[in-house]
């Protein structure tokens, strides 16, 4: 496994990875909580307490949660449609907590996929996004452009079989970037979404447009350069016949020359990353 | 004396009730035991094809009705057919043949009448493992489906009742007196060979049995003893305390398919199978109707299949039901299924339960087909390496699957690649390459699996991708255009030759889809490699915009095998244009000459 350079992480990426750990944590204890019968909205407000218990205050987007083949975003048209909804949790279902919250100041976006059961299909696609996780992390070293990394991630995505369902998301994206938040006391949200974030998000995308690099990375011509230097919250989703999979997790993108130290995901103790550990032993 | 057809079997006489019946076994009798009941006019030997493929894994059991083959018949004939005493009598033959265990009841026709019977009164609960149905219903719940459309006649109703009533003409005719039985025992019975075989298209050979008249002629007391009393005064408590698989003849000229809709309410474990076929399944059928009820008895013998899903269920939520019941345990082979709409279409045949053999030149993407087919609901996928275009290679896939899997039910020829550019840059190598595997591959496919389908003589169905530039002309498409218009002609040929065989044949166009064989295709006249991935890249960009997905694509195959469609567009450009070819067709010749910008 591509392993994160944890030695000596500066005290700014420990903080990333303190909220992220945080994230995962609420993704385990909640998904711990399903049972049949649970919908979407009470799933999403569970995140939301027990995240807000432990002192988190500001979001980057309010959690969400998808049941059943919303996981693939099946028949997703508007972006409302993202939103939870009363649609109740079944025995053998897939799902999906998607969650970003800001903790001191620090970000994470983070989608966690699990099975109410067990089903060998959807234990497959959570198999099958190892190598999405490494083949993202390659590109990425190899500073190939972005949208050329969506591009192979899409081709991956079709030989595996899958339909590419990131691209559901506004704008397609496969990935964006986070950055700290300033903490206030009113943080309001916009679409679910922080207006802070937004707002970091909006003057990245301004600078972005002048020197001709994106916060978002998406299959479309504004995300044709290198990757930037920052954080990338990265969200590849899979989706097959009505079962969707997917992890999110940030990716460091340094300048460094050491191609180790230029890219590496912030945290490889992530549950999905240590289902594949336990899996391969 | 075994009957006819019957080799081997083992007759014992089993006397109830004041008569004797003959009843025949096969197969090994520690072994489940499935008892196949005959309808009318027929005798045990209708089963023979039929019992002999089921008695290589079970305890096979058949039995005269009594009255018909070699079992004697009651005296006085009326009253002597009642439903009660036939229930006497499927108990004391199943008591001879498995008095400790219950047995697995198969009925087709008047079989089938008597076994709802036999299924759904409380005295011989325990006794009855599992039901397979074939076209007879439960008198009971046919007078309850009349009685509903009667009292509550809504349009749809009426023409129900009247379209059922019109097929029950034969019912009528034998409720005359002394009539039918003159009948039968002249020049219908002589002739009725020869009808079945014109008429229903049951092979020629060894059945109907010498018996016939007499069976016909005492038979017609079934009808006279049972018919106005159940459906006049129809059980209120006919519930089947088994589990019952259902299996539809789609082109039963007796019964409609109508009849089943309410019978979810009588029978709480119902599997349903459609199968495209006329009355006469056990003859036409066989192998068919020996796999549906192999694989219905197994899953209701062992204990750890007990509580699964019922088998042929779709397990998974947006699999539509039809599909299910009608490819549920067929064999497919696609073609081109390492991607693209190949892949979608085995995904879909396997989410019905099909089993899908998955056949590509790429070996690698052919066995991620059939992996993740297991993993969606194919009882049993294979992955096979082949290219189409080449003959040998096929004879020898053909053979293999054969001797592997058995005959295929559904073929799909699918695989295809791209060719443009205009015909003076196209080489005749590319020109070759092209026809090689649209139109060679196509044939070679009809012609090796087709013709185990002939051979076999048991009905299926051939898909053809054809294309919607199969009618839409282009001075940018000129090679592929002629091999898919090709491809659509050799399919309407063959539909038109195969369908005295029950073989259908569609050619399926369909249009812009988000596949890969934009990114496969050859420009032609474009040498330098980078301008053609460019090209190539672009088209597929182009392909991605318009996004029609090939699972749509797979959906309309679906269809098109399940109402046996000739043609079949796909997307609404392909529709359009095939509409256009006959409506207005120089407007799709103005069409043709636009000439898309590299």
């Amino acid at each position: 496994m591509t392993s994160a350079v944890a030695s000596e992480l500066t005290a700014e990426l420990r903080g990333f990875r303190e909220v992220q750990r945080l994230s995962y944590a609420c993704a385990e204890a909640v998904a711990a909580q399903l049972r049949p019968g649970v919908t979407e909205r009470e799933a999403a407000r569970m995140q939301r307490e027990w995240l807000y218990e432990r002192g988190v205050r500001d979001w980057f987007h309010r959690p969400f949660a998808w049941f059943g083949d919303r996981t693939a975003f099946v028949d997703f048209r508007i972006p409302l449609q993202f939103f939870p909804t009363n649609r109740r949790l079944e025995p053998g279902m897939p799902f999906i907590l998607d969650m970003a919250p800001v903790y001191k100041g620090y970000t994470a976006d983070i989608g966690y996929s699990g099975c109410l059961g067990l089903d060998p299909l959807h234990d497959k696609l959570l198999a099958d996004l190892r190598e999405h996780r490494e083949l993202i992390l390659r590109e990425v070293r190899e500073r190939r452009s972005l949208r050329e990394i969506y591009e192979d991630v899409d081709r991956l995505m079709v030989r595996q079989g899958y339909a590419n369902r990131h691209r559901a998301y506004p704008f397609g994206v496969i990935a964006h970037k986070i950055d700290r938040v300033r903490e206030r006391r009113f943080a309001p949200t916009l679409f679910g979404f922080g207006t802070q974030s937004l707002k970091g998000l909006a003057s990245d995308a301004l600078h972005g447009h002048r020197d001709g690099w994106s916060p978002l990375w998406s299959p479309y011509k504004f995300s044709d350069h290198p990757p930037t230097t920052g954080l990338w919250a990265v969200e590849p989703h899979l989706g097959f016949r009505g079962t969707g999979a997917k992890f999110e997790e940030i990716l460091v993108v340094t300048d460094s020359r050491d191609p180790e130290q230029s890219a590496f995901w912030l945290d490889d103790d992530l549950p999905h990353v240590r289902r594949w550990n336990e899996g391969a032993v | 004396m075994a009957g006819a057809g019957l080799k081997g079997a083992r007759e014992r006489r089993v006397r109830t009730g004041g008569i004797e019946l003959c009843v025949a076994e096969l197969g090994d009798a520690a072994r489940p035991t499935v008892l196949l009941v005959h309808g009318y006019p027929d005798s045990k030997e209708v089963w023979s094809e039929v019992a002999t493929r089921l008695a290589e894994e079970f305890h096979v059991v058949l039995y005269d009705v009594r009255g018909h083959g070699r079992s004697t018949a009651p005296a006085p004939l009326r009253g002597g057919f009642t439903l009660e005493k036939l229930t006497d009598d499927f108990l004391a033959v199943a008591d001879a043949v498995s008095p400790d265990r219950p047995v697995h009841l198969v009925g087709h026709d008047w079989g089938s009448v008597q076994s709802w019977e036999f299924v759904t009164v409380p005295r011989t609960e325990g006794r009855i493992a599992s039901f397979t149905s074939m076209s007879g219903p439960s008198l009971d719940h046919f007078g309850h489906w009349i009685k509903t459309r009667m009292t509550r006649p809504t349009p749809r109703r009426v023409g129900q009742l009247l379209g059922q009533g019109a097929k029950s003409w034969y019912v009528y005719m034998l409720h005359t007196p002394v009539l039918p039985e003159l009948a039968w025992r002249g020049p219908l019975g002589k002739r009725w060979p020869k009808l079945l075989e014109r008429l229903e298209k049951i092979p020629a050979g060894d059945y109907p049995t010498a018996s016939l008249p007499g069976d016909a002629a005492h038979g017609a007391w079934l009808y006279r003893d049972n018919v106005r009393a159940r459906l006049s005064r129809p059980r209120p408590d006919a519930f089947a305390h088994a589990p019952v698989q259902l299996i539809t003849p789609t082109g039963d000229a007796f019964l409609s398919e109508r009849l089943y809709d309410d019978l979810g309410s009588w029978v709480p474990q119902l599997t349903r199978r459609t199968l495209p076929a006329k009355h006469w399944v056990p003859r036409t059928r066989p192998d068919q109707l020996a796999a549906w009820i192999g694989e219905f008895v197994r899953a209701h013998e062992e204990p750890s299949a007990r509580g699964a899903r019922p088998a042929g269920q779709p397990v998974r939520k947006g699999v539509r039901p039809e599909h299910a019941e009608r490819f549920g345990g067929q064999l497919v082979l696609v073609t081109g299924a390492a991607s693209g709409i190949g892949r979608a279409t085995a995904f879909a045949f396997a989410e019905a339960g099909a089993r899908v053999v998955a056949v590509d030149r790429d070996a690698e993407g052919a066995a991620r087909t059939a992996e993740m087919a297991r993993l969606i609901g194919a009882p049993e996928a294979w992955g096979e390496t082949a290219d189409v275009s080449d003959e040998q290679e096929m004879e020898k896939l053909a053979a293999k699957v054969a001797a592997d899997h058995g005959v295929v039910d559904v073929l799909v020829n699918n695989a295809g690649i791209g060719l443009t550019g205009s015909f003076f840059e196209t080489t005749p190598e590319e020109w070759k390459r092209v026809l090689d595997v649209n139109l060679w591959g196509v044939i070679h496919g009809c012609r090796t699996f087709g013709a185990q389908m002939a051979a076999r003589g048991q009905g299926g169905h051939i898909v053809n991708t054809a294309s919607a530039a199969a009618f839409q002309p282009s001075r940018a498409l000129p090679a592929y255009s002629t091999s898919k218009a090709a491809v659509l002609m050799l399919s309407e040929c063959l539909r038109a030759e195969l369908a005295g065989q029950d073989i259908g044949v569609s050619a399926i166009c369909p249009g812009i889809v988000n596949t890969g064989i934009t990114a496969t295709t050859r420009f032609a006249g474009v040498a330098d490699e980078a301008e053609e991935k460019r090209r190539q890249r672009k088209a597929s960009r182009m392909y991605g915009l318009r996004n029609y997905p090939p699972e749509k694509v797979a959906d309309a195959i679906l269809d098109a095998v399940l109402h046996n469609r000739a043609v079949v567009p796909v997307t609404p450009e392909a529709r359009g244009a095939h509409v256009l070819s006959r409506l207005a067709p120089n407007a799709l010749r103005a069409l043709a000459r636009w000439q898309p910008p590299a």
